[in-house]
């Protein structure tokens, strides 16, 4: 990892009133995978599209290596690859014919394509469906000829927007294993998601984006530094008991600093568990609160974003 | 262009698989002609080409000569015995209106003087100069009979041809050689006075026609034209309308399916983009077209006329059609609008062009039509159906292209300023 293939400053996004994207500035290292982790809307599409030219930017710059993004366009589409977050696929041809329609795109040709279609097929392990129609591939499926597509011209730098919503786990560790093998032969990788989980298996470096701003941005270990030797404890409430009603209650117990819900369950940053659980299980008994289960966790990206925004990654 | 080409041929195989289109695109108008030929009793015309036998033909030998009485004897040769049905009759206006009534297949006049225009025995050498025209007149009810007649008159004639030239071509070289002098060819008999000097001179440097023959169509009014010439073409273009709005609703299709996205982030242009879909959209108009010319011919044995006219149109008529279509998609804001505007044109335009009835295009009825490009097809193809050839619907060619072009040309400009709130 050296030089910075992709740099932006102050990039913008804006429709009317609406700012999609307000002012992102951050690299991209060759080599790397760098993930840009936020919720639903926090403007990572947005930005992908204005990095792979879909979209003019409303202000701001982004070079792509060496050549900007606003005046240099086909230069830029030459050495990125972009994987959709939605399948961006002619169903009624074969994933044969899928590859080559968007090989020639790419300018590529006879038997270097040919070659190139074989070669991407094995790597996503689709190599005996080649000749079968896409419509009749499972969504998992559907999301590795997605990816193989992108993958076909060797770009420098791939963008992959959420790369594994709505598969099922057996593809989602596929692409997740294929997404480190790239990086292992030496491609850049910008690669979107909500998945906590993912950004940290995956990234070198993070950036954490919320509400079109990018709030905070390093390796992993950097940003657990951001929320110090915070702990948080999940809290799962009994049935007919919603963690809003209560949210207040817990903030007052002594080494709790913020208390969230999401989905029944109520997350507590804590500054020492062992110190603070005490307090809270107290505090619960004393308001008749059932408890069914208590989890502790070691400081982590959706800690970070919940020291950061007061909100659970997927609010 | 190989990006367009891509592109286009794309959409072009995207197209074809999908079943439900192909039913409308060209079983639909298949269905329709045949439904429209039963009712209309083309079906059932005694002339479908297949069986010919016995056709009846008129022939008025107007000649008093040999090669008048050789044709008259060619036309009761036995070998032609099973096939023709000829009737000499001395009234050409009686034969004519045999001919329009659909009594006879066609009506063969042979004119006075033909023999000595050919071969002078009392004519000046300045007359046997002038063309001597033998005519067919041809019922355009039976066009497959009409041409068996036609062909037995052309084989005839090219006989005579190859004869009265081998003729020449060896009095030519006999005078030129010096072995026969100019002033002795007076002094042979029959065939080599009609050797002038002029004629020589002709013969040496080209094939000139010594004998004519008029092709003359019978100006027949509806019920003698083959309904199945109208219907046809009239179904093939009212259908092309869909096929075109199906073409167009596939550019708004790509930016649902996520795809013109995709496509927008290859290093290819906006315009080889928007070029490679109305590419897609003129080669499915031209495949759906010509499918249907071809199984209209082959299962109807309907006879479309001059083929390059027929080509030249097809193309012009798809290009037309094409910028209707490319219209719809840049005004309409989804699929699904595209195909509802896209019925509404084509039955309007089927109704305006006389796709479905032949409607009396007069006024402001026939200035209206004049936008849609069904009418000029379909005046074109009607033209070419009759015997007419590409130079008769230069018109309809040229007001075909325009008519695309101006589609075009107001379809890309709305095109380019949408491109971007086109992705959302």
């Amino acid at each position: 990892m050296s030089e910075p293939i992709l740099t932006t400053k102050d990039l913008r996004k804006s429709y009317g009133d609406l700012e999609a994207v307000k002012g992102v500035s951050f690299s991209v290292l060759r080599g790397e995978i760098f993930s840009l982790l936020g919720p639903n809307g926090a403007g990572k599409t947005t930005t992908i599209s204005m990095l792979s030219c879909l979209l003019s930017p409303s202000g701001g710059t982004a070079e792509i290596g060496g050549h900007d993004i606003i005046s240099n366009s086909l230069d830029v589409r030459k050495i990125i690859g972009v994987v959709p977050q939605e399948i961006a696929l002619y169903e009624e041809l074969t994933a044969r014919q899928n590859l080559h329609f968007w090989g020639s795109m790419y300018n590529m040709s006879g038997k270097a394509l040919k070659a190139r279609i074989d070669e991407v097929l094995t790597q996503v392990n689709l190599a005996e469906r080649a000749n079968d129609r896409v419509s009749t591939f499972s969504g998992g499926m559907k999301r590795r000829i997605n990816i193989a597509v992108g993958l076909l011209h060797k770009p420098q730098l791939l963008f992959m927007d959420e790369p594994t919503v709505g598969i099922d786990p057996q593809s989602r560790r596929r692409i997740l294993d294929m997404v480190k093998e790239l990086r292992d032969q030496g491609m850049t990788v910008l690669y979107t998601t909500h998945y906590m989980e993912e950004a940290e298996e995956l990234s070198d470096r993070v950036g954490i984006i919320d509400h079109g701003k990018l709030i905070a941005l390093g390796t992993q270990a950097e940003l657990t530094k951001v929320v110090g030797q915070q702990e948080t404890l999940r809290l799962h409430l009994g049935e007919g008991h919603l963690a809003e009603d209560h949210l207040e209650l817990f903030t007052a117990v002594q080494g709790v600093l913020s208390a969230t819900a999401l989905n029944g369950e109520m997350a507590l940053s804590v500054t020492e568990a062992e110190e603070a659980l005490p307090g809270v299980i107290s505090k619960a008994n004393a308001v008749a609160l059932p408890i069914r289960s208590i989890d502790i966790e070691e400081p982590n990206l959706e800690a970070v974003f919940l020291h950061l925004t007061g909100r659970a990654l997927r609010d | 262009m190989k990006k367009i080409l891509t592109i286009g041929w794309k959409d072009l195989l995207l197209i074809f698989r999908d079943r439900g289109a192909l039913i409308l695109m060209l079983g639909a108008p298949f269905v329709l002609t045949i439904g429209l030929g039963l009712v209309s009793g083309a079906f059932s015309d005694t002339d479908n080409g297949t069986g010919l036998a016995d056709i009846p033909v008129a022939i008025i030998n107007q000649d008093e000569g040999e090669l008048g009485a050789a044709l008259v004897d060619v036309f009761n040769a036995d070998g032609l015995a099973d096939l023709l049905q000829p009737v000499a009759m001395g009234d050409v206006a009686e034969a004519r209106r045999m001919v329009e009534d659909d009594e006879i297949a066609a009506a063969v006049i042979i004119p006075s003087g033909f023999t000595d225009s050919i071969i002078p025995q009392n004519a000046t050498s300045e007359e046997t100069g002038d063309v001597v025209a033998i005519d067919v007149y041809a019922n355009p009810a039976r066009p497959i009979s009409a041409s068996v007649v036609d062909g037995v008159v052309q084989d005839f004639v090219n006989r005579v041809e190859t004869a009265v030239l081998a003729v020449n071509v060896s009095l030519s070289q006999l005078v030129t050689s010096g072995t026969l002098p100019m002033s002795e060819l007076n002094q042979l008999p029959a065939i080599g006075q009609a050797l002038s000097a002029q004629q020589i001179a002709a013969v040496q440097t080209d094939n000139q026609q010594l004998i004519e023959i008029r092709q003359d169509t019978a100006t027949s009014d509806s019920s003698d034209f083959n309904p199945l010439a109208y219907f046809a073409p009239g179904m093939a273009i009212t259908f092309l309308m869909y096929t075109v709005s199906l073409g167009g609703g596939r550019i708004l299709q790509e930016r649902d399916d996520r795809t013109l996205a995709r496509l927008l982030v290859t290093p290819s242009s906006t315009t080889q983009i928007i070029g490679g879909k109305v590419l897609g959209i003129f080669f499915t108009a031209v495949a759906q077209v010509g499918v249907l010319v071809g199984a209209s011919t082959l299962f109807f044995q309907l006879n479309w006329g001059d083929t390059l006219g027929v080509i030249m149109l097809i193309l012009t008529v798809a290009i037309a059609a094409t910028g209707w279509g490319m219209l719809l998609a840049a005004f309409a804001r989804t699929p699904n609008q595209v195909m509802t505007y896209g019925s509404a044109l084509m039955l309007t335009f089927g109704v305006l062009g006389g796709g479905f009835i032949d409607l009396p295009r007069e006024g402001l009825l026939e200035w209206i039509s004049r936008i849609t490009p069904n009418a000029w097809a379909l005046d074109g193809f009607v033209a070419l159906g009759q015997g007419h050839t590409i130079a008769d619907i230069t018109t309809e060619l040229l007001a075909l292209l325009i008519m695309g072009a101006l589609l075009f040309a107001i379809a890309i400009t709305l095109f380019r300023r949408r491109t971007e709130t086109i992705l959302h």
